[in-house]
């Protein structure tokens, strides 16, 4: 059993690896042009964005709407921060010693301590927000995060001098690049994976899978509720942040409900409670709108369409709560049981 | 002293009076039964007991700490275990994961040491799964540990249900009509692993059952309620002679 941990350790590592060395060849040979290498900075963003939310609707099963509102809080947050920070980090970089100066690079350091500072206050908004709203459940809890999530937008509208208001808020060191954020997606969807498989993931789970259950076996229903919700939050604002050091301008309207809705879809398609199924969905979801840019009037009726389609022949999403390993996969090959249905007890047996 | 000592409890709804003056104390390794015709008050006085409703009067004595007002799992943590009615496992985990959610309390390393698989994750996350494996052997079913829970037979759910409770470490189990729609063979199958787990794992156990056959068959002592209020206890033998259970269940 262990030896099969390690096995599929260095095995997702080195691909992981892998991935990158080859994204990073493509992008030196112009084979991605900055164009494209834009789109896959916008799909770890949306992974991030996804697997976050994936954690409060999929795992924890609360639905909710306003996702978009703690991605505005951590992308104005990171931003504030770092306009902020950067004069003083720049300047305390320039009078490191040449030794070390070339370790230590001005733009990583005010990039992580930014995110860092969106995610806990994107945290403690979730608190904020979930300790009320998360006595409510199903289309309640929707309806009540929803508004949530439109009450944040209107009150960043709203505090100019702090964000601009509706003018935006520019001006913001455009720090977020392809290496970056490749790494940040990567740590947070490790992160994202361990907590679902440790004790207190569990406790996640057993509240979707029956909250009445899970408190009579003695998980402290609330603590955990309000703290996949918080978590989901923090993780919301650090795709917030790299959105925001990435398009550099930011405006209040881009975090709207639709914003939201976006989100959910991509975690719906990919199947709520699977993490690589919210991978594989924001790579498409986020490539398709970009490949059919071409019939722009038609972008949203396909996109509908393809929706539509999806909830009749797989409501439970792509991968619906399993999560693609490749070693499970290549062990199924070999064993020839690709066809044959996921193990489901034989009767008697 | 009594494991389970209830005074004067009572439970009122609006205007009705669902459970009234109910006092009962069950000791150390004892089974005892509730029965009552339907809509008499068993679940609601269950619900009590298990901290889902906070009884309107009266107080609750789990060994020897006053419970009243506790949070449910709370008193999971004081030591009473229940199953429901109708069955409520966690139909899309396997069978092993149903255990190791109720193993949670037993573990206790932090958020930051799962996330981060510090050793003492390694050390409790190896220990629990051997537990819980040693402890479906011991109900025989350590062969559909991978097994979605909903896709068991349902004496197996019942039975994964009644484990699962157990694996809270409690002191007293409570079971709500654990046999509901079981045949007599199945109902026959229960009477040996309720016989079972109280002389293995010496606890208490409080059930509620439709199944006379089950209850005469097994309990120690028995309490029958009617609208809300205790009509009889006594012997199995003392209730099946006593002229107000008769007029309950079979008129006058």
């Amino acid at each position: 059993m262990k030896q099969n941990t390690k096995k599929s350790y260095i095995f997702n590592i080195s691909s992981i690896i892998l991935l990158f060395v080859l994204m990073k060849i493509l992008m030196s040979a112009n084979i991605l042009t900055k164009y494209y290498t834009g789109i896959v900075i916008f799909i770890c963003i949306n992974i991030i964005l996804a697997a976050s939310l994936n954690l409060a609707t999929g795992y924890l099963g609360q639905l909710a709407l306003g996702h978009a509102g703690f991605m505005a809080v951590g992308a104005y947050a990171s931003a504030i921060t770092a306009i902020a920070i950067k004069p003083s980090i720049v300047e305390f970089c320039s009078t490191l010693p040449e030794g070390i100066k070339f370790l230590i690079n001005p733009a990583t350091v005010i990039l992580l301590t930014s995110l860092i500072v969106a995610g806990i206050i994107a945290g403690l908004v979730g608190i904020a927000i979930g300790i009320p709203a998360l006595r409510l459940r199903g289309d309640y809890l929707g309806i009540i995060t929803l508004g949530f999530g439109e009450v944040i937008r209107v009150v960043i509208n709203n505090i100019k001098p702090i964000t601009g208001g509706a003018q935006g808020l520019s001006g913001i060191p455009r720090i977020t690049t392809f290496n970056n954020v490749y790494w940040i997606t990567v740590v947070v969807v490790a992160i994202l994976y361990t907590l679902t498989h440790s004790r207190q993931g569990r406790a996640i789970i057993s509240i979707r899978e029956d909250e009445i259950a899970a408190e009579a076996v003695g998980i402290r229903t609330t603590k955990y509720k309000v703290m996949g919700f918080a978590i989901a939050a923090f993780f919301a604002g650090i795709g917030g942040g790299l959105y925001a050091h990435y398009i550099a301008f930011l405006d209040p309207n881009t975090f709207g409900f639709m914003r939201s809705v976006e989100i959910l879809v991509i975690v719906v398609l990919g199947g709520m409670g699977s993490l690589t199924g919210s991978i594989i969905a924001a790579i498409l979801l986020t490539i398709l709108p970009e490949a059919l840019r071409d019939f722009a009037e038609y972008r949203l009726l396909i996109y509908s369409g393809l929706l539509v389609i999806m909830m009749i022949f797989r409501p439970q999403g792509i991968f619906g709560t399993h999560e693609f390993s490749m070693s499970g996969f290549i062990h199924k090959l070999r064993h020839n049981q690709i066809i044959s249905p996921r193990k489901e007890v034989k009767e008697g047996e | 002293m009594a494991l389970l000592e209830t005074k004067e409890m009572a439970m009122q709804f609006g205007g009705l009076r669902a459970v009234d003056n109910f006092e009962i104390s069950i000791n150390k390794h004892e089974l005892v039964g509730l029965i009552g015709p339907n809509g008499a008050g068993k679940t609601t006085i269950f619900n009590m007991l298990t901290g889902v409703y906070e009884p309107t009067e009266g107080s609750i004595i789990l060994d020897g700490k006053d419970v009243t007002g506790k949070k449910p799992y709370e008193i999971v943590k004081f030591g009473a275990a229940r199953t429901f009615q109708n069955i409520r496992l966690f139909k899309d985990l396997t069978v092993i994961d149903n255990i190791k959610i109720a193993y949670h309390n037993e573990m206790k390393y932090s958020t930051l040491e799962g996330i981060f698989r510090l050793k003492r994750y390694w050390k409790e996350e190896k220990k629990a799964h051997q537990e819980c494996l040693d402890f479906l052997k011991i109900f025989d079913m350590e062969d559909y540990a991978e097994t979605l829970a909903k896709n068991l037979p349902y004496g197996k759910q019942r039975k994964l249900e009644i484990a699962r409770a157990l694996a809270t470490n409690p002191k007293i189990l409570m079971l709500d009509e654990p046999a509901a729609g079981m045949n007599p063979q199945e109902t026959h199958e229960l009477m040996e692993t309720i016989h079972f787990i109280r002389d293995k794992f010496d606890i208490a156990i409080l059930l509620i059952e439709h199944d006379m056959h089950l209850v005469m068959g097994i309990c120690e002592r028995i309490v029958v309620i009617d609208y809300g209020k205790i009509i009889a206890k006594g012997t199995p033998d003392e209730i099946k002679n006593n002229p107000d259970v008769i007029r309950v269940y079979l008129g006058e």
